[in-house]
């Protein structure tokens, strides 16, 4: 059995500091670039003089969009079929977009050579209250769209309008809240950066560079840069971090790579933690509001939403085609409805463009909070406790397959089994005993539920693609002949643990131990195409592809072992991690004996090729769907409007578990994630458009300190559309967790008829929102 | 990663040398320390020294904790966590424990000195209100010798003090009162934010009242970092939690917060009674042989 | 300007400008990559060094600081071959992830058992606390340290 509790095979380069990551990379002959970026939230390019930064004696070249414009690289295209500028050629359209590019023989003249370039702008009214973007009047964002007259860039909807509305009217009972998912970012301790090396002699670029899809990086690269594609290779090194923020291509990336093109030397580009946190990909940005429509005993009927979504200058969120919202469909949660319907309108702001980012990018978070959030209104317009709201409401296990109110077919689960471990490991009911005693005493004490269905993997090709490429996933494995074997595969660790998580799945489909498998990734040159690392879909397919692309490779070992055996194949029986003969382990082959045989002189049946290998490409066929209940106990003091998070408890079911250890991990991440967004990370900005959160002293990360000791609990509830019966873990925390802080703190803040209070909870929200007079958390403060 | 512009750098190795070098660099040239407030700012190159004169090799002249006679003798160049660990400061004064464990973080207080907090003259920095609710003085070396200032006039607007671009923060000096219990409340975002508001108290309680009250108010807007009329208040009454509270109302009342992504500034100015009273509770409350209120 | 600095036992002179950064000089100097950097403001301490045997953050120090101090990165826990017994808790507690947070890590929790060999979980939080990780939520960089202290203790008990 390789699956369990097992050591990583990663962590014994990265404790002897022996990780390599981008910025380790190092070239002969490597220079170093800078971006100038806009102080102006919106303005128009006057002019841009490069000749003092292109005098500095350090300095090789500088490069502009006009520059680029020249070379038809001056836009590119984003994950959404939008157009991004690489660097600005008419107007900057937010704060930090990319201006020019500055490339000198070491980083300290690079940095030196943007002082010195002279930018004369024209500044414009700035779009940046997403409320006011569809404005009459408002200023038109992307005038270089042709035909844009307005701000406005999609609508979408999903569930069935008719008859959620006629639910609503007739309903006992209905409750309506608004809430402000606010605008976030992953914000990975490394950041974003790019080695870019183009050998003018072979015509062949190669690209080192943090990126959760390799693959798909390089197919954009040959889109962008009319490159052919097998002249391209994406190296994705060790990556510190990425939570989505890494998906996709950014201007510092084309810039690299256009400054080796230009120099002829290699080029390294590393943003700084401010360019980080002001230009790459954000996530959230969801202004939400909600509606239930229920029976007075507690029985939701129906959930109506609205949503507008800010996704900043240029839509660069990374949805699948159809689905502009992401799976936002799961808004209907864990529950058993008869109607939904939301609908979610896109616009254009001036803020950096995204959405594509962190765990989990498809809009999984934002749908699971507002259902969450919008139960504990329920909840508490009828005076029942949100956990048996919750118990009345959720599908119960032989429900499953269960097809949603938005048409997504749930694959399988036990939800009030995990509520009930939740419950009886916080000791719920002595928890509310607690906080009745603290109440009476003017303490404030609060505990939060939140139940969360997730949808991951994506996904079926049929219906889900990133600009045009289906989201299948390719693996290759190789037994080689003394029975060790390489696997190859498409997606990207960022400290997931797939090194050791992918071996085990394979030592656990050929019965030999997983330090014998060595998984190979992060390298187009070496693996096969796929779409790589987010949205959760690393088990859920390539896992899943490495299942499969091992069991081929267990399929040709058996007519080999026959050959071996001296018997037909289907007298063979798999057990103990060797073929033999049905009813006689004494003739059972290991893989390694098989594997020697097969590249040996054996001969082997008419038609089967020698070698022990195989390929495959998976393509899911449905989502995964985990799913959890998790308790989080806060205090707030009244006086101060502090939060301290004293206990989370976190129920997690994300199918079969292949390495535990790893698993939970994740989803300590993940519940940190949580606390992070729920009391202290935004981005929010002035009126000017003026980024608020631009550095690590404003844009706040939780600590060990606000961390508590988290209690984790388990179901296991395969999914059966998975060969291993796996379904993903990586977001579900993250997806979880803010609503069950959020529940908390309004839980606690009741004794002031408190029913709602939107991220982040900083002391001085809470104290606002005690004294009723809560401010908007996506602006400057007034 | 953000790198500082080019400057000059000397490495002093006595104060007279640092002087020395101040004078020959002139008004362009920055004492550096610790370096956590100017280096970050060099980075921005909203800070662009022509030189930097380096003093932490005078750690045996600016580095040392002494008491001297009735006064507490602190060393400019002391770390801060050099001050957290020191137990005959933190006894004396537990407001330099509550303090030194909420100022920035433990990495940041093995580089980050007591004298370069002052003179940076951050309006929201934490020191300044401790030593402004101590009462402390500034000691300040210059080419003709060494001046004193009381710290409650060594701010003189944000990011200014009084040492003048040829002078060094050589010392604080703070008096030691029997009968006196201090503390510090802060809020923060976050552990190891600068404070969204800050109060310290020092009291010294003798025949049952308050003979001596010092309030500091950081982050708050408050002149010279400290509240005199909350502390005139004080002077006289029986230590007691409504005295206390009037007290914070009386130093909110004279405060001027700005808003900011900290918190605005209805809330500052309520912080600035709330930290205030209790940190003249907790203060009340480590005065030596007190009864607990 | 000229300067020696002993890094991990060895010592380095090398012509630096004054403004380089002690980071940058490990990193691109000596070609020690195993110090990261995260923000330019000092608030995420993945770049954290040992200076003089305590921890400091690597990117708010000039190199020239460092002339004729000693530097211990995470290359130098390492001795003849035997792990440091942080390095091995981290390992044995899934301490780490993406591994970016985890040079710096292991310097703050061997100064912190130099310094308190029997550390309870709430001093190694406080430890730790100027140091950001995003990946492992804490809690198993904590069991890590504890785990390090606990064989540290076993190790002498054996003795």
């Amino acid at each position: 059995m390789s699956y369990g509790r097992m050591h990583r095979k990663e962590d014994a380069r990265f404790i002897r500091g022996r990780g390599n990551y981008t910025d380790d990379v190092r070239l002969p002959g490597m220079l170093y670039g800078a971006i100038l970026r806009s102080p102006h939230a919106h303005a128009r390019i006057v002019s841009i003089d490069t000749s003092a930064a292109e005098a500095h004696p350090k300095v090789k070249a500088v490069i502009t969009g006009q520059t680029l414009a020249g070379l038809g690289l001056a836009w590119m295209p984003t994950l959404s079929q939008d157009t991004q500028a690489v660097l600005a050629t008419d107007k900057v359209r937010f704060q930090g977009q990319e201006v020019a590019f500055a490339v000198a023989e070491d980083p300290y003249s690079a940095r030196d050579a943007l002082e010195l370039i002279d930018v004369e702008y024209d500044p414009l009214d700035a779009v940046i209250d997403a409320r006011k973007a569809m404005d009459p009047g408002a200023p038109v964002i992307r005038d270089d769209l042709e035909g844009r007259a307005g701000n406005h860039i999609f609508d979408w909807e999903a569930g069935d309008r008719a008859r959620t509305d006629a639910i609503f009217e007739q309903a006992e009972v209905t409750v309506a809240q608004d809430m402000l998912y606010p605008r976030v970012h992953p914000a990975p301790l490394e950041t974003c950066g790019a080695v870019a090396d183009f050998d003018k002699v072979t015509g062949k670029l190669t690209v080192w560079c943090p990126t959760q899809a390799p693959h798909a990086h390089r197919t954009l690269y040959a889109m962008v840069a009319g490159l052919p594609e097998h002249k391209i290779r994406v190296i994705s090194p060790d990556i510190g971090g990425g939570f989505g923020g890494k998906v996709g291509i950014y201007p510092g990336y084309v810039c690299a790579i256009v400054g080796s093109i230009v120099t002829g030397r290699p080029v390294k580009w590393m943003e700084d933690r401010s360019e980080n946190l002001m230009s790459t990909a954000f996530a959230r940005d969801y202004h939400m509001r909600g509606e239930i429509a229920a029976t007075r005993d507690g029985k939701i009927q129906a959930i109506r939403v609205k949503v507008l979504a800010d996704h900043g200058a240029f839509n660069g969120t990374a949805q699948p085609t159809k689905f502009p919202a992401g799976f936002f469909h799961v808004f209907s949660g864990s529950y058993d409805l008869e109607a939904a319907h939301c609908e979610v309108t896109g616009v254009y702001t001036n803020k950096a463009p995204g959405g594509v980012a962190y765990a989990c990018s498809f809009r999984v978070t934002e749908a699971v909070y507002l259902v969450e959030r919008m139960v504990d209104v329920l909840a508490a317009e009828l005076n029942i406790d949100p956990a048996e709201v919750r118990m009345r409401n959720l599908l119960k296990p032989e429900q499953f397959p269960y097809l949603s109110p938005t048409g997504w077919e749930y694959d399988s689960g036990d939800y009030p089994k995990a509520l009930r471990l939740a419950m009886d490991m916080a000791g719920y009911d002595k928890l509310r005993a607690e906080q009745a005693d603290k109440r009476a005493r003017g303490e404030l004490m609060g505990i939060g539920i939140s139940f969360f269905t997730e949808a991951v993997g994506a996904g079926p090709r049929k219906h889900m693609d990133i600009l045009g490429l289906g989201m299948a996933d390719g693996a290759e494995l190789r037994v080689h002949p003394t029975g060790k074997a390489v696997l190859r595969v498409s997606c990207q660790t960022q400290g997931q643990g797939h090194e050791t998580t992918f071996a085990q799945i394979v030592g656990q489909e050929l019965g030999i131990p997983a330090d014998d498998v060595e998984v190979v990734h992060g390298d187009t040159d070496q693996t096969p195409f796929g779409l790589g690392t987010y949205g959760s879909r690393s088990t859920p397919v390539s896992g899943a592809a490495t299942a499969i692309v091992a069991r081929k490779v267990r399929d040709r070992a058996k007519i080999v072992a026959a050959a071996m055996l001296e018997a037909s194949p289907d007298d063979l029986e798999w057990a103990d991690g060797k073929w033999s003969v049905v009813g006689d382990p004494s003739t059972g082959k290991s893989m390694a004996e098989i594997a020697l045989a097969a590249h040996s002189n054996l001969e082997l049946p008419e038609g089967v090729e020698g070698h022990l290998d195989a390929v495959t490409v998976y393509n899911p066929p449905n989502l995964t769907y985990p799913f959890g209940a998790y308790i989080c106990v806060v205090d707030v003091d009244p006086g101060t409007g502090q939060v301290k998070v004293r206990r989370f408890v976190a129920v997690d079911d994300c199918g079969v578990r292949i390495n535990p250890m790893i698993v939970e991990g994740q989803i300590h991440g993940g519940l940190a994630d949580g606390v992070g967004m729920a009391l202290m990370q935004v981005m929010a900005f002035d009126e000017d458009g003026n980024h608020l959160g631009a550095s690590f002293m404003d844009y706040l990360l939780p600590t060990a300190i606000e961390c508590p000791a988290w209690e984790l609990g388990e179901t296991v509830t395969p999914s059966p559309t998975h060969p291993i019966g796996a379904k993903g873990v990586g977001e579900s925390a993250t997806v979880g967790s803010p609503a069950a802080v959020v529940n908390a703190v309004v839980d606690a803040l009741r004794p002031y008829g408190v029913r709602h209070a939107d991220m982040p909870l900083t002391p001085a929200n809470v104290w606002r929102v005690i004294n009723g007079d809560p401010f908007r958390t996506d602006l400057a403060i007034p | 990663m953000q790198v500082p512009a080019k400057f000059e750098y000397e490495r002093a190795d006595s104060v007279p040398h640092a002087l020395q070098l101040l004078e020959r660099y002139g008004p362009e040239a920055r004492i550096v320390a610790g370096g956590h407030s100017l280096i970050p700012m060099m980075k921005l190159r909203l800070a662009q020294p022509e030189a930097l004169i380096d003093i932490n090799g005078l750690a045996s002249e600016l580095g040392r904790i002494a008491v001297e006679g009735d006064e507490l003798a602190i060393g400019a160049l002391v770390r801060h966590a050099e001050l957290l660990d020191d137990v005959t400061a933190t006894d004396l004064f537990p407001i330099f424990r509550d303090a030194e464990r909420v100022i920035a973080d433990p990495i940041v207080r093995h580089r980050g000195t007591v004298g370069g907090s002052l003179c940076q003259g951050d309006p929201s920095e934490d020191l300044s209100a401790v030593f402004a609710a101590l009462r402390a003085t500034a000691v300040i070396q210059g080419p003709g010798g060494t001046r004193t200032v009381p710290v409650r006039q060594f701010h003189q607007g944000p990011y200014e003090t009084a040492v003048e671009p040829n002078e060094l923060l050589i010392q604080l000096r703070v008096p030691i009162t029997p009968g006196t219990g201090s503390a510090y409340e802060k809020v923060e975002r976050r552990v190891g934010d600068w404070p969204v508001a800050a109060a310290g108290a020092v009291i010294t309680v003798s025949d049952g009242v308050i003979a001596q009250a010092g309030i500091g108010l950081t982050a708050v807007g408050a002149e010279h970092f400290c509240a005199p009329e909350a502390e005139q208040h004080l002077i006289g009454r029986a230590p007691g939690e409504e005295v206390f509270a009037e007290a914070g109302r009386i130093a909110a009342e004279h405060c001027e917060p700005h808003s900011d992504q900290r918190g605005p500034a209805d809330y500052k100015r309520h912080l600035a009674a709330e930290l205030t009273r209790r940190a003249l509770a907790r203060a009340n409350r480590n005065v030596p042989g007190s009864a607990t209120v | 300007m000229r300067i020696t600095v002993t890094v991990n036992g060895q010592p380095y002179t090398r012509e630096v400008e004054p403004r380089l950064l002690l980071v940058h000089f490990l990193r691109d100097e000596l070609g020690l990559t195993g110090t990261h950097w995260g923000c330019d403001t000092s608030n995420c301490g993945v770049c954290t060094v040992q200076l003089d045997g305590v921890p400091v953050k690597s990117c708010t120090v000039l190199a020239v600081m460092a002339d004729g101090r000693e530097v211990t990165t995470v290359e130098g826990l390492e001795r003849d071959g035997e792990l440091d017994a942080v390095q091995k808790g981290f390992v044995e507690c899934h301490g780490l992830q993406c591994g970016f947070c985890t040079p710096g890590m292991l310097l703050t929790a061997r100064w912190l058992l130099d310094r308190n060999p029997d550390p309870d979980e709430g001093q190694i939080r406080e430890a730790i606390s100027g140091q950001l990780c995003r990946c492992t939520g804490y809690e198993n960089i904590v069991r890590s340290i504890r785990w390090a202290a606990d064989a540290s203790h076993s190790q002498e008990a054996r003795q």
